[in-house]
This record gives C-alpha cells, structure tokens and sequence, in this order.
C-alpha cells in the first residue's frame, strides 16, 4: 500500500511517531570473529516496536581516521523492549563501519527507524526454512525470534566460507531452530548440495515458506525451489541509500511484477519483497 | 516575539525553511511535523512516466554528497490524484517543482500544475541530469529567456527559477529569468560533478556524473545567491548546503529572503524543525525583531567596485 493509500486508511497521520530519530547508548560493541562485530545499544522504547527484516538508518560517529557522511542502514540483528535492547550484527569493510568498530561503552549513537517493510509469516505457514550466508544471518535472525514467538517450527541454513565464520549457530539454536550448516571448507555449501538439504526437508517434515537475503544464487535456488513446490517465500534486499526513509528515490531496485519490471525503493517498499517478483542481479 | 514571516512576492510564508525539490516528500511526514515549514516543496515532476537513472543514483565524498537520480516521475496525473491533496491537508503553502526536455513540455505541464491547492511553480531549469551532457536551460541567459517566456504565459501562479551553479553567468541568468517574469528565484541546484572508485577505476555513479549536494557547495551557492541579490529587483531563495543555523543567517545577510534545506534532511531528518528554533533563539538573543532586517545587511560596501562581480576572482 503506497503512503497515500495508508494515509487515507487513517494508518498514518502526520508526524505519527512510526519512525525516530533518537539517541542511544553504547552497552557493548565486540568483535564476534575477525571480520564480525556485535553493537548492542540500550534504545528508548519508541524504537523498539520492530518487525523482523526492518532496519535502522545509523549515524555512524565521525572520529579522527573516519568521516561518514551519509547514515548507513542496517538490518536489525535483535531487539527487546524488555530489556531496552537493540542489536546489530556487522562486518567492518568501510568508512561507516569502520568508525561503528570505535564506539564503546557509554558512547551516544544517533539511530533512525524501525524502517521498511519486514517479514510476514502467515497464520497458516507452520514449518519454516531460512537460508542465509555470512552476515545475511544477522538479517533473518528476528524472524528466528518471531518464529518463537509464534510457536512456527523454524530450520535455518547457515552457509560461510568456514566454520570459524560460522556465526549466530547458538543464537538460533536458543531461538529453538534446527541448524543446518554448510561451509566452503567442508565442500558442503555448494548449490546442489543446498538443493538437496531443501528437496529433503520439503519432502520429510514439509517447508511452508522460505526466506533468505543478499545472495544472487540462493534467491535463484529459491527461485526454482518455490516454482516447482509452489512455495511462497520472500527475500530481504539490500541497496545504497541515503535517505532511507523513501524521499531520494536512490535506493531503487528492479522487480518483476507479473511480466512488468518495476522499480522499487528498498527502502519504503522493502527491504522485504516477495522471492517471485526480487530479479537476481 | 520575534517575526519569522517572509515574504516571496506575493507568498507570505509563516517561517523562512522549507525543503529542498528532491529531499522531501509525504514519507518525512513519519518523522517531522509538516505543518512546521514555511513551505512544502515537491520533487520534480514531469508530465511522462520516468524511470530514473541507473544504479548507483548516490555516493558520498568528504562531507557531501553526489546524486544522479534522473528525476523519476509517476506522471502528472498521478500527481494531481495523489500528491496535492495530501499537502492540502497542512495549511502551508505548496510549492510544485517541474521540469522538462523542451521548452513547449516545460510550458504544458506548467499548465496542467496551475490547479486550485497549488501556492507556487518552481521551475527546475537547472537540473543537470535530465539533458544530455548535463546541458540545462539555465546555463545560458538566451535559453533561459525562452523557456521562461514560454511558462510565463502557461501560468497565473508565482514561478520560482531554480538556477544552476553550471554557468559562468549567473547574474545574466538571473536578470534574464527576472525579465522573462519570474516571481523569485531559488539559488541554486546541485553543482556537475564526479567522483571514481581508484581500486575498481569505475565512477562511483551508474550516470557517470551527477549533482554536488551537502556543507562543499554552501560557499559557491552563497556567492550565487548574493550576486543574484544585488542584480535582480524579484526575491532570492538560498539553497545550498544548509545544515546550521548560521548556514541560515549567512544566506539572509548575502541576501536571500527564504531558505531552502536538502542534503541535511537525510543526515538529520528532523534538521528543518530544529534550524526553525534555533533561528528563533538566534534572533531573540540578538534582539533582531524581524528577519527582514538581516535580509541583504551584508557589509559589502568597503569593497573596490572592481572586485564585486568578479567572476575570475583568483
């Protein structure tokens, strides 16, 4: 449903309050592995309403070695509005998070959102699959949470180069999922492979819907996969933004709409989109 | 009590800030209360369904940005059903930003924009992505003169010229869309510009090159902004660069009556509220009664002659 059309609904008014700009404090930013960190930071409550799959715009601090310009959007690792709690799960490859790696505890971290639109699990969607690789897990980790929450049997398929990369395993397994892992090490995260490891679950204990983000080939897998079984399944995306709150239009992504391609903004549309219409690219 | 109230010809606007064309539109409503601006300001339109430019539309360079979006549009039409009246449930004035290939379609969809709801046309001239080569009416006071013409005679309502900082003739810009009718003008749109990845040597845009937006182009627009003050009689709007509140002050004392904030917004998207009372507090504590009284106070007068206009000026 377009803005418009919602606001018409009546379910958005101006300055409505879905979306903040607030300030966080810093509880732990430590390294998971040599390439992964995790920023925990205590966050108001007026943030911590989420939807698996949404992300938060993060303005990553300017420091000596470091000046981000634009925020950086992330994928929401977890979020506990119990605990006040807000987590991310991020690799160090840039400016932006290259300067995230800096902040320690009691530092101020300024975060816009929850944005976007997240994952759906139906009421009639029971057994669950989700396949991800490296710092995608981080992505579908709060559909793990919903999945609990919901009582939805939940099988995750974690891929990485190797197992000391291999992150998240215990995460979702406290999350009661199955875990599968597949590594490049091991020889086992190869498409066929993978293939096969799905084939199986669809024809032992069923698969309702599947997720995944990022990769190219594990939404063409899925692709194939949905056809054939007439799966339904939705994938997370990612895009360059500045905005991120649909006003620049630079996010846009190209999307199959029933033989129509469309352009989409990740970042108002998504970043969650239907497996069937996300075109690889 | 301090007055914010400015006047743009014959738009009274309740405070001086209003959103840059293309950093703004009925999404930031989820974050900031619209009915605080002086104005809303639409992205562009045009009167064909766009597309946009190719992936990726944005990069960032030290402290500033580049974009080459490439005005995607869903058409007038679409415009008119969907976009107007949801301004229209704030009680600010709303300004529509448009643009075209040619100055026949500038003039159309000009026409077809002058509806009931509508405060004011900001006729994007200079927007240096939609021609080929970045050419651009504004670019030229020749070319500038006959689309203006021609939009002048499609509308009753305010046009605001939206110049470009890719000319070497501002002031003949300026005065040439003065003489042509235009009610102000925004100074100015995104400056040409480039940047390439050095490790794969590929452009960091899918367009090649694109618009310098963000604190880099507030220096070059302020000068533009104060060169079209002192040359032309019709209101100057200042746009560019603005993230500070005395980013605000400095284009009223080069001369500009209104201020229009963009890039900011995407790094603060609360930043047009927060400007507003800081600009209030600024004046209060300076017993500045009125912003008409810092408009154009500029102490410029020690100059030589010589060296106001100076273009070249090492």
């Amino acid at each position: 449903m377009s803005l418009i059309q919602r606001y018409n609904a009546g379910e958005v008014s101006p300055a409505n309050g879905t979306t903040h700009e607030v300030e966080t404090t810093v509880k732990t930013n430590t390294p998971v592995n040599g390439e992964y960190r995790l920023l925990t930071l205590d966050a108001p409550q007026s943030v911590l309403d989420c939807q698996p799959g949404q992300f938060f715009h993060i303005l990553c601090p300017v420091t000596k070695a470091e000046q981000p310009y634009l925020r950086r959007p992330m994928s929401i690792y977890g979020y506990s509005a119990e605990k006040g709690e807000l987590q991310f799960l991020y690799k160090v490859t840039g400016e932006g998070t290259r300067a995230l790696a800096t902040l320690t505890r009691g530092d101020t971290l300024n975060v816009l959102g929850p944005l976007g639109v997240g994952f759906t699990i139906q009421d009639d969607w029971q057994n669950l699959l989700l396949l991800a690789r490296g710092v995608g897990l981080a992505t579908l980790a709060p559909l793990a949470q919903e999945a609990q929450r919901l009582n939805r049997k939940l099988v995750a398929i974690c891929s990485a180069r190797n197992a000391d990369v291999l992150m998240s395993i215990d995460h979702f397994q406290s999350l009661g999922a199955e875990v599968i892992t597949v590594t490049d090490a091991d020889g086992t995260s190869d498409l066929e492979n993978l293939r096969d490891i799905i084939e199986g679950r669809i024809a032992s204990e069923g698969v309702d819907a599947m997720y995944t983000c990022g990769s190219n080939r594990m939404l063409k897998l899925l692709q194939e996969i949905g056809a054939k079984h007439q799966i339904p399944g939705e994938i997370a995306l990612e895009q360059q933004m500045a905005c991120g709150l649909g006003m620049c239009q630079c996010c846009v992504r190209s999307f199959n709409r029933k033989g129509t391609i469309t352009q989409e903004r990740v970042c108002r549309e998504g970043p969650v989109f239907g497996i069937e219409e996300a075109m690889a690219w | 009590m301090v007055d914010l109230s400015t006047r743009i010809g014959s738009l009274t606007l309740a405070n001086p800030i209003m959103p840059a064309s293309g950093t703004f539109s009925e999404d930031l409503s989820e974050v900031l209360d619209l009915h605080q601006l002086g104005a809303h300001v639409t992205k562009t339109i045009t009167a064909e369904k766009r597309g946009g430019n190719p992936t990726p539309r944005v990069c960032e360079v030290r402290g500033s940005m580049l974009n080459s979006i490439g005005i995607p549009s869903k058409g007038v039409q679409h415009f008119i059903d969907n976009t107007i009246p949801f301004y229209n449930a704030y009680d600010v004035p709303l300004v529509v930003s448009i643009s075209a290939n040619s100055a026949d379609e500038f003039a159309r969809i000009c026409e077809q924009v002058s509806v009931p709801g509508v405060a004011a046309i900001e006729v994007n001239i200079s927007c240096p992505n939609i021609e080929e080569d970045g050419k651009a009416f504004a670019m030229r006071p020749s070319t500038t003169t006959t689309v203006m013409e021609k939009l002048r005679s499609a509308s009753d309502l305010p046009l605001w010229a939206k110049l470009s900082p890719n000319t070497g003739e501002t002031i003949e810009v300026a005065q040439a869309a003065e003489e042509a009718g235009a009610d102000a003008l925004v100074v100015a749109n995104t400056l040409l510009s480039m940047a390439i990845d050095i490790h794969t040597r590929k452009p960091k845009l899918g367009n090649l090159m694109g618009g310098l937006s963000g604190p880099s182009l507030k220096p070059i627009a302020l000068r533009m902004a104060y060169q079209c003050a002192k040359s032309v009689q019709i209101p100057v709007i200042g746009c560019g660069g603005i993230s500070t509140v005395e980013d605000i002050v400095e284009y009223l004392i080069a001369g500009a009556t209104a201020v229009q904030v963009g890039t900011a917004t995407f790094i603060n998207p609360n930043i047009m509220v927060t400007l507003l009372g800081q600009l209030e507090t600024y004046l209060e504590t300076r017993n500045i009664a009125d912003i008409s009284d810092l408009v154009g106070s500029v102490r410029d007068e020690d100059a030589a002659d010589s060296v106001v206009f100076m273009e070249t000026a090492p």
